[in-house]
């Protein structure tokens, strides 16, 4: 390899972020890390002032989700580095690639407690695929390199590189290595077994009552147009978790839509009566299962994943498949039978049972606005093609159940951590990563104004964002367990908020407010008209629930159903 | 946890500053509890070598496995449980032996074949290398005496009789070895330790 000249090791920096390919990083500057910013300047990739380091981490997320290609948040040490650290654990738990750099100490310094001095490998060290600290620009190169690599190959993830002070000051010889990266210890491809994808074929074939998961490795393999070529062949439904919706069609007739504590009832209760599950690209999470004793008993199980320590890990499996998930399905579609599972399809059908009539959908006008109907209109509205992210709690639900995704990376929400906050930054950083598309923030009063200070970036960096706040002055989604689990008592839940529409206009962006369902329509259509972003205050019922529900640690099939004033409560099962 | 038993792992890591660190954090965040760790150099310069015993089903053994070539860092993952093992771990004993108790001390040190490395008037330290049974048996048999101090390194482990290409086994920048399968049938009952 043949140097490239002198650099400093800050300047290395840039020089590998632009070699692996990155055009915008999300960031904050520090002492630790001035160098690099001051090196900024003489290159080309474009950095986004953020507000505070959560939201760089939770933008750098939402560009990864968006795009399928790695994020990148910088900050400087000691807070800086440790206001990433929520932004890390939700990339860590949702497996998004991410790569986080943050200024260090200079070498001499580390362990002394210098000022803003803090061991940030050791405390990221449980929530990243792995971490570097690097104190010597000769090392900077081949360390990001690796980093890039690391974060998105096999099973995603967050990689943090901390670099001293002094290694971006010093001057190196800079020498890019465009070779395979070497790495003796690290081995993330894994090919499924011939023998075993057999087996699962056999199982398939001869299964009754089948059904298929979709879960978020189906996006990260950007493998739907396979899955929907081997539902199409085998003919069998698709539920799917969270993280999963959008990985196949949601008005395609085979789909269930999502599963688990808030999934359809039907769903759910078809889970349990099912005789094979095929699951694609997921982990068994608890929010899917329920209680692990009484899923899925009658099914068997065969369990298509990356990461071989996900097997057998919550529930045990018949047939492990570990390797790629779209390869998998490329090795399984020739392997198994055309089949038409009209009866099973039909029986699944029976189960909705009253579902319909208990659907908010479906019930009179009240004259209240309900938070499902505004998912469901803005659905309509944008014929269901906006990339739509979630915060976290009721309003995530609502939409997991009302916008209908039918295509991959178009819904964007922390499902593994749940991380409140997460929405307005993750739906900046998926705007820089697909700039044509129309992006909803849907999120609820609570979790906006963790984050709401990023509407400062929206306006500085003139992007456009569509906000629609579901307000309904509560911290509803715990406001809901102390209805249901906890005697109705509110503990710290009732929440007074600001005036969104003013807090927009004091940003220099549009508010706007909607209090009855009839006015959506016509306030959508002039968020989406303008040319800044726009935020909808959506003053929601205040005390609806997300149904139905599986309480936490319960049968799957043992839900809360929404009451109806058509069907009896009381004849629940 | 089902059919949990000790096992011992050996775990080849790269020598760098964190490594062990990283091995047992790992170990805490999946909520294994460590019964013994050792870790020293190896024949190879940058190669560590660890022997980790933990409680385990065969479930969560295949699991913690899997876990561990999950870090970067670590290099080759070794479940003793399914080789014959040579399991040994070295302690050092001080007991109380004035000269009226020293003769018998001494006779039960050599049952056990623990060397006396140590006299002093009221006491003498012995060295054992064994199992880690043998060493309880040692240690019980001594504790009417009076126990002063005890110290164990925990247990190393290497499998018996290498094959010859054994040595080529750990990856340093040759081809990795097959991930560990989690389809391969279930490990043979566990081969009796080494006496």
């Amino acid at each position: 390899m043949i140097g490239e000249g002198k650099r400093t090791g800050a300047e290395v920096i840039w020089e590998a972020l632009g070699r692996v390919g990155v055009d915008v990083v999300f960031g904050y500057p520090g002492g630790a890390i001035m160098p690099a910013y001051d090196a900024m300047l003489k290159y080309s990739i474009r950095h986004v002032l953020v507000r505070h380091e959560q939201g760089a981490a939770h933008m750098a997320d939402g560009y990864a989700r968006a795009s399928g290609r790695v994020g990148v948040a910088i900050a400087t040490s000691g807070p800086g580095a440790t206001n990433l650290v929520t932004g890390i654990a939700t990339a860590m738990l949702d497996s998004i690639p991410i790569v986080c750099v943050t200024g260090q100490v200079a070498s001499r310094y580390i362990g002394s407690d210098a000022f803003q001095e803090t061991d940030i490998t050791g405390v990221t060290l449980p929530i990243t695929k792995h971490n570097y600290l690097v104190t010597r620009a000769e090392d900077i190169a081949p360390t990001m390199r690796q980093a890039f690599y690391v974060a998105r190959s096999g099973r995603p993830g967050p990689v943090l590189v901390d670099i001293t002070k002094d290694a971006q000051q010093a001057s190196t010889e800079f020498v890019w290595d465009e070779g395979p990266v070497r790495m003796p210890g690290y081995r993330p491809e894994h090919r499924v077994v011939p023998d075993d994808v057999k087996r699962a074929a056999d199982l398939i074939d001869h299964a009754e009552r089948p059904i298929i998961f979709c879960g978020h490795g189906i996006i990260a393999a950007s493998s739907s147009e396979l899955l929907l070529q081997f539902v199409e062949k085998t003919g069998i439904p698709v539920a799917s978790t969270l993280l999963g919706l959008g990985g196949f069609p949601a008005t395609h007739p085979l789909c269930l839509g999502m599963m688990g504590m808030h999934g359809e009832a039907w769903v759910n209760k078809a889970i349990q009566e099912a005789d094979l599950i095929l699951a694609l690209g997921m982990r068994f999470d608890d929010r899917v299962t329920g209680k692990l004793e009484t899923y899925a008993q009658r099914a068997k199980k065969i369990h298509c994943e990356l990461d071989p320590a996900e097997i057998n890990k919550n529930v045990r499996v018949d047939v492990p498949l570990v390797g790629d998930v779209g390869e998998t399905l490329r090795a399984l579609l020739p392997a198994v039978s055309h089949r038409d599972r009209r009866d099973w399809v039909a029986r699944i059908r029976e189960l909705k049972g009253d579902s319909a009539v208990r659907d908010i959908q479906t019930m009179p006008p009240m004259g209240r606005l309900f938070a499902a109907h505004v998912m469901h209109d803005l659905w309509r509205i944008t014929e269901g093609k906006a990339l739509v992210v979630t915060d976290v709690g009721q309003h995530q639900m609502w939409e997991a159940q009302y916008y209908k995704h039918d295509f991959p990376r178009k819904l964007i929400t922390s499902g593994g951590l749940g991380t409140m906050g997460f929405a307005l930054p993750a739906a900046i950083g998926a705007k820089f990563a697909r700039p044509e598309e129309e992006v909803w923030v849907v999120v609820g009063d609570g979790g906006f104004q963790m984050t709401a200070a990023e509407l400062s970036t929206c306006a500085q960096e003139g992007i456009k964002l569509n906000v629609a706040v579901i307000n309904n002055g509560y911290l509803g989604m715990v406001r809901q367990w102390q209805q249901f689990f906890y005697g109705g008592r509110y503990a710290a839940t009732p929440l007074k908020g600001p005036d969104f529409v003013k807090l927009a206009e004091a940003h220099g962006l549009l508010g706007l407010r909607v209090t009855a369902r009839e006015q959506t329509e016509e306030v959508v259509a002039r968020a989406r008209a303008a040319n800044e972003t726009a935020v909808i205050d959506f003053r929601v019922e205040q005390e609806d629930s997300v149904y139905p529900m599986v309480p936490a640690g319960a049968d799957l099939h043992d839900m809360i159903r929404r009451p109806s004033p058509i069907v009896e409560t009381a004849s629940d099962d | 946890m089902s059919n949990a038993t000790l096992r011992t792992f050996i775990a080849y890591v790269e020598d760098l500053p964190g490594v062990l660190n990283r091995v047992t954090s790992l170990f805490r965040r999946r909520n294994y509890n460590i019964v013994s760790l050792t870790v020293g150099r190896t024949e190879r310069p940058g190669v560590s070598r660890m022997t980790v015993v933990i409680e385990a089903d065969d479930d969560a053994a295949r699991r913690i496995e899997a876990n561990l070539y999950k870090l970067v860092n670590v290099l080759f993952v070794e479940d003793t449980s399914h080789a014959a093992t040579m399991l040994r771990e070295l302690a050092l004993v001080k007991v109380k032996a004035d000269s009226a108790a020293r003769g018998e001390v001494m006779r039960l040190c050599d049952v056990f074949r623990a060397r006396v490395v140590d006299i002093g008037p009221e006491a003498l330290v012995a060295e054992i290398t064994g199992t880690e049974d043998k060493i309880d048996g040692l240690v019980d048999v001594l504790r009417p005496f009076g126990i002063v101090e005890l110290v164990r390194t925990g247990v190393l482990a290497m499998v018996r009789s290498a094959e010859a290409d054994d040595a080529d086994r750990i990856p340093l920048n040759s081809s990795p070895p097959p991930p560990p399968s989690p389809s391969s049938p279930p490990p043979s009952p566990r081969d009796v330790k080494a006496a």
